[in-house]
């Protein structure tokens, strides 16, 4: 299993636990994570799923492709350490993962 | 299938009379031209967008869907095109980039549909497959945008003359930012194109074009982004915006943001019909709603076990398509046929 922190605008905090294999997305929808939309059900195509990586995970989920940073021009105060949850896949060595989900989707 | 091929309605003279108008060219709008072709149903298309496909065309037509039973995959853009080539016997008239804006009742039943053009079409039934609803810009989340929008903020530009003397800033780093870069700019007073990275999704031309209006001092290029909005009553007169520097406030007159297309359910909930959450409520016999005659299907539609699948919605408008005979040719029997044998069925498709 691997564990991961979701950070609401208001600090407070959320750790869910999924099996490995789904996306960053994925396990928020499941975990009814408030602020993660997907409108686009995860084809990268809507950025509704944007999160912050924790600068302390970024290297381990490393740069958005380029698919992803052309849709990330859709989302709203977009940082460096913005990703779209869609495009993060959950492995093992994610696990402790710590991502803030944004004040706002659109 | 270029958007070009397809026929379409030409002036507005009139109302345009038919049997069914469908709201929507997603896959399943497109599919119910087919299913209402069959019973000898002629259809009217309207869609907001340039071109037939909806979401499969607008958000994934090179992405593949495996769940379209006999076709183990296929890409967004090729069911569509698939689709197209299916419905083509049929003849259906497409009014694409028009939303409908009013549907209202006529004392002899029918409906009568009005468009943002200015079309105006009477109908025996209606069947609404919009999907998720129309698309639209997307609004950025900037506190008391509302109050500008139409007067300082644009999401698009009817006439290029209303930006004549402005100082313009443009957000975004598509297409519709570029393009609209190049064309304001000999206009407008001052030309800020801003951006949150330098790197721009648009076609190579228009970003070459667009850093030599930048190197030649023509326009301003900026990468940050927009956080604050500065103005009075419905005129904006500033905005702040955040770069690698710091912040800077950049006055302007007009706001244009790119950002993109999102869907929102839109007129439709102004039509009398019933909804349920922004889904239309109905029932899995006909796939009517509240209204008798107004039929809605895929995505759009709420029943219990709805799935938003295609497969579905091509059920749906199978099952829609015998409900409308009925009201198309009152009192007049259907006999159920198959494709595979019916010679009358085959004369249609034009496949004997």
């Amino acid at each position: 299993m691997v564990k991961i922190t979701f950070i609401q605008p208001d600090d407070s905090e959320q750790v869910v636990e999924t099996e490995p294999s789904m996306t960053l997305m994925e396990a928020a929808k499941l975990n009814n994570v408030p602020g993660i939309e997907a409108e686009c059900g995860g084809a990268c195509a809507c950025a509704t799923c944007h999160v912050y990586v924790d600068e302390a995970w970024r290297d381990k989920t490393g740069k958005p492709s380029q698919m992803e940073e052309d849709m990330l021009d859709f989302a709203f105060d977009v940082r460096d350490s913005s990703r779209l949850s869609c495009q993060i896949k959950l492995t093992p060595e994610l696990d402790g993962l710590v991502v803030r989900v944004p004040a706002k989707q659109f | 299938m270029s958007s070009e091929a397809l026929p379409r309605a030409n002036g507005n003279d009139g109302p345009i009379e038919t049997d069914a108008v469908i709201i929507g060219a997603g896959p399943v709008g497109l599919f119910a031209v087919f299913e209402l072709g069959l019973v000898d149903i002629k259809a009217h298309v309207i869609d907001i967008l340039d071109k037939p496909g909806g979401q499969c065309a607008e958000l994934y037509p090179g992405k593949p869907i495996y769940d379209i039973p006999g076709l183990p995959i296929v890409s967004g853009q090729e069911i569509t095109d698939r689709l197209m080539q299916q419905i083509k016997p049929f003849g259906a008239t497409f009014h694409l980039g028009e939303r409908v804006d009013e549907l209202e009742r006529l004392p002899d039943q029918r409906f009568r549909l009005k468009t943002d053009g200015g079309k105006t079409f009477v109908s025996k039934v209606v069947v609404i497959a919009a999907g998720g609803g129309s698309f639209t810009p997307k609004r950025p989340p900037l506190a008391g945008i509302e109050a500008f929008e139409g007067t300082s903020v644009f999401y698009s530009v009817r006439r290029r003359e209303d930006l004549r003397g402005k100082a313009v800033l443009i957000v975004g780093g598509g297409d519709s930012a570029l393009d609209w870069t190049l064309n304001l700019q000999p206009v407008a007073e001052s030309l800020t194109l801003l951006h949150r990275r330098d790197d721009f999704r648009g076609a190579p031309h228009s970003v070459e074009k667009m850093r030599e209006l930048a190197a030649q001092g023509k326009i301003r290029l900026l990468i940050g982004q927009v956080t604050e909005l500065h103005g009075s009553g419905n005129r904006l007169e500033a905005v702040t915006v955040k770069t690698k520097e710091g912040e800077e406030r950049l006055a302007v007159d007009a706001l244009l943001p790119f950002f993109g297309l999102t869907m929102k359910l839109g007129p439709v909930a102004n039509w009398g019909i019933n909804l349920n959450e922004n889904l239309i409520p109905v029932d899995t016999e006909k796939f009517q709603t509240s209204e008798n005659g107004i039929f809605a299907i895929g995505d759009i539609n709420w029943y219990p076990g709805k799935l938003k699948l295609i497969l579905s919605g091509f059920h749906e408008a199978a099952l829609m398509a015998q409900a409308a005979y009925k009201i198309v040719y009152p009192g007049k029997k259907l006999l159920f046929q198959y494709t595979t044998s019916s010679s009358s069925l085959q004369k249609k498709l034009g496949v004997t």
